[in-house]
């Protein structure tokens, strides 16, 4: 479904991505792990075309996303994407964040989309925050509003930037859940995460990325038992 | 001093009051204390040594005369009416203007150059003139053209003036509270699928809008003073016709009464500005 080719991107002098491939089939979780400035966010930024590449390409569906002057807007709305930091409108309700997209983007109606948006919040636990603002929900429960906003869209594939990180550490496991239940649903997911044990129990495939590389790439039981590389294994012990 | 337990201190507290509420409400007495004994201080000072000044006789006659003032203060306040009016249509016009000239300043797209460079043009030369100047070029400029009435009228000319020096101002304002939302709002925004003006009319302006208020609480309280300068060029507002007052009577109390119309509203706004913006320091933290 998705395809990087030698992916390159640089800030300046300091390489980001350097010649990264993977490919992520439908149905597929991905989950990239690594150190902090590996390259992860990046990577996630440019599959939504948020960061542009410098080299390579990107392959959606076998038609190429990154070809510069693309007109970025229909890709997204086809990709989901959630942040570390969550990211919701402060201004607006749960339930607008969530409209909003819909609305303007495919030019629904509030009443049209009522029913399935309450469907989606009930689902994950939010049917009594709808009309809450941002700022009067928990951590756990904003990154989850923000799951169902980028749900509402309906994309094709999910893209998850260190959803549980800036989380207290109680609050995770609900999020955690969230991403099981999008697993379950056969939901086609790339996810950067810190969360080494949830990654081994649910991905299909691990990406270590190390420097802006890809150092080694795997099914779970590679990578976490018998991982190939030095700097795989280096990274590892430190982190397990 | 060092025990902690509630009610066990020497010297304990009065019932229903912990420790430190009982220190903080003595440490409040007296601090009120200092302050009126010292404000007393200061204006008993005043009330006897400035009488003592060799001009005080004539100053008192001519700006503080009691039926001077009873005489002038109602056509004064009738006068300020016209400074409401100028005020009142001169707001909505600089809303619109300064928020099309922020945007206008934000574009990105090459065929809007022009409009950014015009933005950029308006911004400077508007924000680097003195108000008082834009005033009598406009004001005195456009009716010397010699058209017909009522388009040679100061009113519409001087509203003019201070519409374009102030949209100037709450232009930049605006851009600052815009470039204030956090990118990540926008990426957000991007991530769904949202065009680039959607993201800017539903995301970041609700939000740098109401972020700017108290700033532009304090750009209508300079512009409600500023009225005062149509005087110049012709209309008769409060400060006009209190200098009418002056030539009429030879005294300078009209002018008192005028600054206190114009006290009676900027400072409970100056007020409510302040209590905006401590309301958002407070939501921020």
């Amino acid at each position: 479904m998705l395809e990087m080719q030698a992916v390159t991107k640089a800030f300046g002098d300091n390489m980001v991505l350097d010649h990264v491939s993977l490919e992520v089939a439908r149905g597929e979780m991905v989950c990239l792990i690594g150190a902090s400035g590996s390259g992860k966010s990046t990577l996630l930024r440019c599959l939504n075309l948020l960061e542009p590449i410098d080299d390579g390409a990107i392959l959606l569906d076998g038609r190429d996303i990154s070809e510069p002057g693309l007109d970025p807007d229909p890709v997204r709305r086809r990709i989901g994407m959630v942040f570390q930091s969550y990211n919701l409108f402060p201004h607006m309700t749960a339930e607008e964040n969530v409209m909003l997209a819909p609305r303007r983007v495919h030019g629904r109606t509030r009443a049209d989309l009522r029913p399935e948006v309450a469907t989606l919040f009930a689902r994950f636990g939010l049917g009594d925050r709808m009309q809450h603002y941002p700022d009067q929900l928990s951590g756990g429960q904003q990154q989850r509003v923000a799951i169902v906003r980028a749900l509402a869209m309906r994309p094709e594939l999910m893209l998850f930037d260190e959803i549980t990180s800036a989380l207290d550490p109680e609050l995770v496991g609900e999020v955690l859940d969230v991403l099981r239940q999008l697993r379950g649903e056969g939901m086609t997911m790339v996810l950067a995460t810190h969360e080494m044990k949830f990654a081994a129990d649910l991905a299909d495939k691990i990406c270590f990325l190390d420097a802006g590389q890809i150092a080694e790439q795997g099914p779970p039981s590679q990578i976490f038992e018998a991982p190939r590389k030095a700097r795989t294994r280096a990274f590892l012990s430190r982190v397990l | 001093m060092q025990q902690e337990t509630k009610g066990a201190a020497p010297g304990a507290a009065p019932a229903g009051r912990t420790r430190r509420e009982a220190y903080e409400a003595r440490a409040r007495r007296r601090s009120t204390l200092v302050a009126a004994a010292s404000t007393a201080l200061v204006v008993l000072a005043i009330v006897t040594l400035v009488p003592l000044a060799p001009g005080w006789e004539a100053v008192n006659r001519s700006f503080f005369n009691g039926e001077v003032f009873a005489q002038t203060f109602p056509t004064l306040v009738r006068a300020f009416l016209w400074d409401l009016a100028i005020f009142a249509w001169s707001v909505p016009l600089i809303t619109v203007i300064a928020l099309a000239v922020a945007l206008a300043r934000d574009a990105r797209s090459p065929a809007l150059f022009p409009l950014k460079l015009f933005g950029i043009l308006y911004t400077d030369i508007f924000r680097g003139i003195p108000v008082i100047l834009v005033v009598y070029l406009i004001g005195f400029g456009i009716p010397g053209l010699g058209l017909p009435r009522p388009w040679n009228s100061p009113y519409i000319w001087g509203t003019v003036a201070l519409v374009l020096t102030y949209s100037a101002y709450v232009a930049e304002i605006f851009r600052s509270g815009i470039e204030s939302v956090h990118d990540s709002q926008r990426a957000a925004a991007a991530s769904l699928g949202l065009s680039r003006a959607d993201a800017m009319r539903f995301v970041v302006l609700p939000q740098a809008v109401r972020r700017v208020v108290p700033a532009n609480m304090n750009m209508l309280i300079a512009l409600q003073k500023d009225v005062a300068l149509l005087s110049f060029i012709g209309p008769v507002e409060v400060l006009r016709q209190a200098g009418v007052f002056k030539s009429l009577l030879a005294n300078f109390t009209p002018y008192v009464g005028a600054a206190l119309i114009f006290l009676a509203v900027t400072i409970p706004a100056t007020r409510y500005a302040d209590y905006l913006m401590a309301r958002q320091r407070r939501e921020r933290s």
